[in-house]
């Protein structure tokens, strides 16, 4: 009797501390957003203030309203929603009937391009970062949004092939045979059996590489020179540079550059974790 | 046509977009790349062939390639292995029976959701030495904070820091394996009287290895390629004792239209990303355990 009250308690206790530990470790991970959002809503005079103020007195939301239109936001708002939309379809579409082949269809080479297809995940960008940036200069195409868009429509980024494949497995291949046996040809398979069933798959492509294309930073950074051309990434660097000690201006246009990255993990949260199932990271 | 000929003709002409890709922006350039680092070239008069002056240069002249290959190489081996470390235990406690747990994880995994520029500014601004909020949380527990991001001993450990703050995302990995080790282990455990130490020991860690694995092999690939936040924070400063070997290389071809030396600089890091991760795939027939496939 004693020893089980014993242990009871023990474990009452060991659940404290795990709630301590998370409670602790959440404040410290948050505490940067929200000091974040507490100086995007200060004054210039109150950033500087010791000791810090974490909530403004009077908050100033025309700070945002001076982030956004103190440089041409709507304009790198415009030129990144181009960007990551185009490259998004692409990735989607040409990943998608990668995938399809490579879980679907029986052609000879194909385990062989499969290998070489995961094996350019492991290759550093930087290796075909030079001669790809002499080949898109030879075409005329720098300061253009070509060079961020057309990779993605080749499927440049073989992880979400890799993913798409591993979920494509999971379909029945029954219902292939069905449909061939209706006469159904290899695109009726892709476009009316695969496709329609791999909606959440294709939908955590579609957000991990928005995500991914929203924050890029670096071919931009390469690619755009003309400050008209800018992504909202390249624009908050250059406003970064220009209103050096504004924080407060700094922070307002850093949290609506985050919020779509934030809205988007959001609403596609559970997802996430399928995406990490389908990949066959687990175990 | 026959039947079989039709399924490798679609076979082909699905894979497609993926080949021409393959051949326009990978093997292509890589050739192109192996070319290059032999030439001298800025892009303006037809490249110049010199052999392996290049690799000569950056293995014996430039002082600033082992200064950046050494930054860069403190930075990944101490904030990897933090982050593995970090990210396993989170989803340990995250993984408990307890409430509230998918608040925890939307709380964790937040600042992974972006990596580059904005995150770099919002650090740059917690790291203010005189105004951060890093150095006044120091100075109340007495500490003179550093002027982390102009003082040469403190500028990596910064950006390990900041680093730290995004370990939700290989948290959430973690997490997926852990929930999917069969609650039964723990129960015979626990019948054999197994304490919580020796369920990680012999359960969670085994079990959890091919995950740890991943996530080490792809933080070390990622890390090594470290490069918008220095590029906005400290531009590799002061000093050079932030300059990473990506920033390094990205100086090189687009600021001195180096294109040649670029692309020599560009082959060492290949070389010693993959050296380094057959090293570790090598040591992994030691921990890694696959036992339950």
């Amino acid at each position: 009797m004693l020893r089980q009250k014993r242990i009871q308690r023990r474990k009452i206790l060991i659940r404290i501390l795990i709630y301590i530990l998370l409670s602790v470790g959440a404040l410290l991970v948050s505490i940067p957003f929200l000091w974040m959002i507490s100086t995007a809503l200060k004054p210039i005079g109150e950033i500087f203030a010791f000791p810090p103020r974490f909530i403004p007195p009077h908050p100033l939301w025309s700070n945002f309203l001076i982030a956004l239109t103190e440089y041409p936001f709507g304009l790198y708002l415009k030129n990144t929603l181009i960007v990551t939309t185009i490259s998004t379809l692409g990735t989607i579409i040409s990943c998608s009937t990668v995938a399809f082949s490579f879980a679907r269809l029986r052609w000879p080479g194909r385990d062989l391009l499969f290998i070489a297809a995961l094996a350019t995940m492991m290759l550093p960008e930087q290796v075909t970062m030079i001669p790809t940036f002499i080949l898109f200069r030879y075409l005329g195409w720098v300061n253009t949004f070509l060079p961020l868009i057309i990779p993605a429509w080749f499927a440049r980024q073989p992880f979400y092939v890799f993913l798409l494949r591993q979920f494509f497995m999971t379909i029945p291949v029954e219902l292939d045979d069905a449909a061939r046996i209706d006469g159904a040809g290899f695109l009726d398979i892709y476009l009316r059996i695969i496709i329609p069933m791999s909606k959440p798959a294709l939908g955590i492509v579609a957000i991990l590489f928005f995500q991914f294309k929203w924050d890029e930073f670096m071919a931009p950074l390469i690619y755009l020179h003309d400050s008209e051309l800018f992504t909202l990434a390249l624009g908050l660097r250059a406003f970064s540079s220009e209103y050096g000690t504004q924080w407060n201006l700094m922070m307002a246009a850093s949290c609506v550059f985050m919020l779509p990255l934030i809205i988007t993990y959001y609403l596609a949260q559970k997802y996430y974790v399928q995406g990490i199932v389908f990949t066959g990271l687990k175990g | 046509m026959n039947k079989r000929k039709k399924e490798i003709l679609a076979g082909y002409l699905f894979a497609l977009p993926w080949i021409i890709g393959f051949i326009l922006f990978i093997a292509g350039p890589m050739v192109a790349s192996v070319f290059l680092s032999f030439t001298n070239w800025n892009l303006l008069i037809p490249p110049k062939w010199i052999g392996f002056k290049n690799y000569y240069t950056l293995l014996e002249e430039d002082e600033l390639v082992p200064q950046a290959l050494k930054v860069t190489t403190y930075y990944a081996f101490t904030s990897v292995p933090l982050r593995v470390i970090i990210g396993l235990l989170l989803a340990i406690l995250l993984n408990q029976d307890i409430k509230l747990r998918s608040f925890f994880r939307t709380i964790y995994y937040l600042p992974s959701v972006s990596s580059g520029v904005a995150v770099s500014i919002l650090w740059l601004w917690l790291l203010n030495s005189e105004f951060g909020l890093i150095n006044y949380f120091l100075k109340l527990i007495r500490i003179n904070g550093p002027s982390w991001l102009t003082d040469s001993r403190y500028v990596i450990p910064a950006f390990v820091l900041m680093s730290l703050w995004g370990v939700g995302g290989s948290m959430l990995i973690y997490l997926a394996g852990l929930q999917d080790i069969p609650t039964e282990y723990y129960e015979v455990a626990e019948i054999d009287g197994a304490n919580s130490i020796q369920r990680f020991w012999y359960i969670v860690l085994p079990l959890m290895s091919p995950i740890i694995f991943f996530n080490l092999v792809t933080g070390l690939i990622a890390a090594l390629q470290t490069f918008t936040q220095a590029f906005i924070m400290t531009g590799g400063g002061p000093y050079n004792s932030s300059l990473f070997f990506v920033l390094y290389l990205y100086r090189q071809a687009f600021t001195f239209l180096k294109m040649g030396y670029a692309s020599a600089l560009a082959w060492v890091l290949f070389i010693y990303i993959f050296l380094l991760t057959l090293l570790i795939i090598r040591s992994s027939t030691i921990w890694v355990f696959y036992g339950r496939h």
